[in-house]
């Protein structure tokens, strides 16, 4: 089968420096100039497509990147990401109705939430098997929303409202119907993002979690701390979702537990999976057509997760390996796990 | 609190043991699958969901009954509610085979590894729910009641139900013939075999995916049953409620070890009974709470389950 990504990493490794400059320039303006393209064939019939780009595209492709750490990288299951979702969302929701914290003070404690949580399920969870962490993660995952449901402090079902937007940053408003600035903001946390990831993974975390995910008994003896190094994509992956949350509780001005389903968690694994599980660009590509595709089609919109599902089906038994597969270099060896 | 405790314990326990019979049920698609392939079958709750449905339409739409409607008895009542329990029983086995077939089968030929095949079911799971939820509107279905709950005794203060009745002598009636046939047919003897070691068990001319197939058929029979049990006892259905008991079913399976048929039964009346127990103390609202903190607790501390005998951790 072609392998697009191999294609592409090909060219990018012939290119020299002002080559790569001039690509990862274009990408990122195409990616900035994407509001101004809504007349033309982009077009969203149902939503407006400059609010599609934030919710759920942007916000899709950001959380997938941080399951990526997870799923991708170190190879870890994790059904229960929107719990650290929901915690920077709920974080920023006390605080900022509570408090005279602004969305900028408050990223930062979101995240910190999240990384807390991410320690507190991680520390006992990862000592367990591949499918019995997940099972306990989906298990978080439905906890966080069901005290979210039950705390009178937390809203219960109704949520909280009246949200604070972020104020302005170098005169730029965030009002609640200008789109495209929070898409920009956004923009600029998935480049940051996707720094963070692509730094770490060329360095020791990133071959630590490699072998981690090849074979976990094997990188323990080779004296790598895999547990350690298991917590820390843990936590890593947290981090993003909450970020992603906070920013989401910004833009929407209200939140409620029924905005924290399981739902979400599997539709971010299914654009993880789709796009191609370890490679950023597979799951940024993943993310972006998986958030799109039922805004543009309308059949599509009714029947959502219906069709994530299928495509975790019909994904994992004929193309694993997604659509932009990881490096060759990266695949796994076969799993010594099942003869 | 403690003497409304005392007062409604047998009522309780009662409750919770026919819930805990319908785990024991959903518990054993999970831990018979996971006996032959080391595998958690995700979409088991799914099949469950669809097997209620399948006992609702057979009263409702194949025997006419509606919320206004006289109850049945005597002969017509047994008919009934066979037709419904065998309906759902095959309804649910066949599903669970085919979801073997579609989805599970090209995976374990590719040696995909643990992540691969569970990344797929949670796929069908979802297919299933989301399919159910378009057709019904995503409104909880409400079941004729076809049965007069009538009390068919006393124990010491606590009525005994009927439906409860029920449901404890059929599920163990069933549970009876499934050890039966897992110990004493050639069948079962094969389905052993494989869950013990597969490459022997193909040496010896086993043909494995025929016993593959076999055990997600017997798995899948099992929930159905519990489908049937479900309706019977609470008497509505929803595309919702599959996550709901797949999940408390699956903790009982691990509560109890998964991989034995013993171990989901101790699983599923221990936690039918402390999940009883539990909201009434605490409120109905933190039951799920309840079943994932035992869960968590249970496989951080005794990973094999409380009763079951000690997983061999090479072949995995």
């Amino acid at each position: 089968m072609i392998n697009l990504r191999d294609k592409g990493a090909e060219i990018w490794e012939k290119a020299n420096r002002p080559q790569r400059v001039a690509i990862a320039i274009g990408w990122i303006a195409l990616a900035v100039s994407l509001p101004f393209l809504g007349g033309t064939i982009l077009n969203t019939p149902i939503a407006d497509y400059q609010s599609v780009l934030v919710y759920p595209i942007a916000m899709f492709v950001l959380m997938a990147i941080g399951l990526n750490i997870v799923i991708g990288k170190s190879g870890l299951l994790d059904l229960g990401y929107v719990a650290f979702f929901a915690i920077g969302a709920y974080t920023m929701g006390l605080l900022g109705t509570r408090t005279g914290l602004n969305t900028w003070e408050i990223l930062p404690i979101g995240i910190a939430m999240a990384m807390f949580s991410g320690i507190i399920l991680g520390v006992p969870a990862l000592k367990l098997r591949g499918d019995y962490l997940a099972i306990i993660t989906l298990g978080f995952g439905e906890i966080v929303r069901i005290v979210a449901l039950n705390l009178g402090a937390l809203g219960r079902s109704g949520g909280i409202i009246g949200i604070p937007t972020p104020p302005p940053i170098f005169g730029v408003e965030y009002a609640f119907d200008s789109h495209r600035v929070y898409y920009w903001t956004l923009l600029v946390i998935i480049l940051l993002a996707i720094w963070m990831v692509r730094r770490l993974s060329v360095r020791r975390a990133g071959r630590a979690w490699e072998s981690i995910r090849q074979d976990e008994d094997a990188a323990e003896l080779m004296g790598v701390p895999t547990f350690k190094y298991k917590v820390w994509a843990f936590v890593l992956g947290a981090s993003v979702g909450g970020a992603a949350g906070v920013f989401y509780a910004s833009k929407t001005l209200f939140i409620a537990p029924d905005n924290f389903t399981l739902q979400i968690s599997i539709l971010i694994l299914a654009c993880v999976v789709f796009g191609g599980m370890g490679n950023i660009w597979g799951v940024i590509a993943g993310a972006v057509i998986l958030g799109y595709l039922p805004d543009r089609i309308r059949f599509l919109s009714d029947a959502r997760l219906l069709v994530f599902g299928l495509v975790l089906v019909i994904m994992m038994n004929l193309r694993p390996d997604g659509l932009l597969p990881r490096k060759k270099r990266e695949k796994a060896l076969p799993n010594k796990e099942n003869p | 609190m403690i003497g409304n405790f005392l007062d409604q314990f047998w009522s309780l326990t009662f409750g919770g043991l026919s819930l805990g019979f319908i785990y024991i049920l959903i518990a054993l698609g999970y831990t018979m699958v996971y006996g032959v392939l080391r595998m958690i079958n995700f979409a088991n709750s799914e099949v469950f969901m669809i097997a209620t449905f399948a006992t609702v339409i057979i009263i409702r739409d194949v025997y006419n009954f509606t919320q206004t409607s006289e109850y049945a008895t005597g002969f017509k009542l047994w008919l009934i509610l066979g037709t419904a329990l065998l309906a759902s029983m095959a309804v649910a086995g066949i599903l669970s085979v085919l979801i073997e077939l579609i989805a599970y089968r090209r995976l374990r030929r590719m040696n995909s590894g643990v992540l691969a095949p569970l990344i797929s079911a949670i796929g069908v799971s979802m297919v299933l729910a989301e399919t159910m939820r378009i057709l019904t509107d995503s409104r909880p279905v409400a079941s004729p009641r076809a049965m007069e709950k009538k009390f068919i005794g006393k124990f010491f203060d606590a009525d005994i139900r009927l439906d409860n009745t029920i449901i404890i002598v059929a599920a163990i009636i069933l549970l009876t013939l499934l050890l039966a046939f897992v110990n004493r047919t050639r069948l079962g003897k094969a389905i052993r075999a494989v869950s013990m070691n597969p490459n022997a068990s193909k040496l010896m001319g086993i043909n494995i995916d025929g016993v593959v197939s076999i055990t997600f058929l017997v798995g899948g029979l099992m929930t159905g049953a519990a489908g049937f049990f479900y309706v019977l006892k609470y008497e509505n259905s929803s595309f919702s409620i599959g996550f709901e008991l797949g999940i408390a079913a699956f903790t009982a399976a691990i509560l109890g070890g998964i991989g034995n048929i013993k171990g989901a039964f101790y699983g599923g009346l221990s936690l039918g009974l402390l999940e009883t127990y539990a909201s009434f103390f605490l409120g109905t609202q933190w039951k799920a709470v309840t079943v994932f903190t035992i869960l968590v607790v249970v496989l951080y501390t005794k990973p094999n389950g409380l009763f079951g005998e000690a997983l061999t951790q090479t072949r995995a």
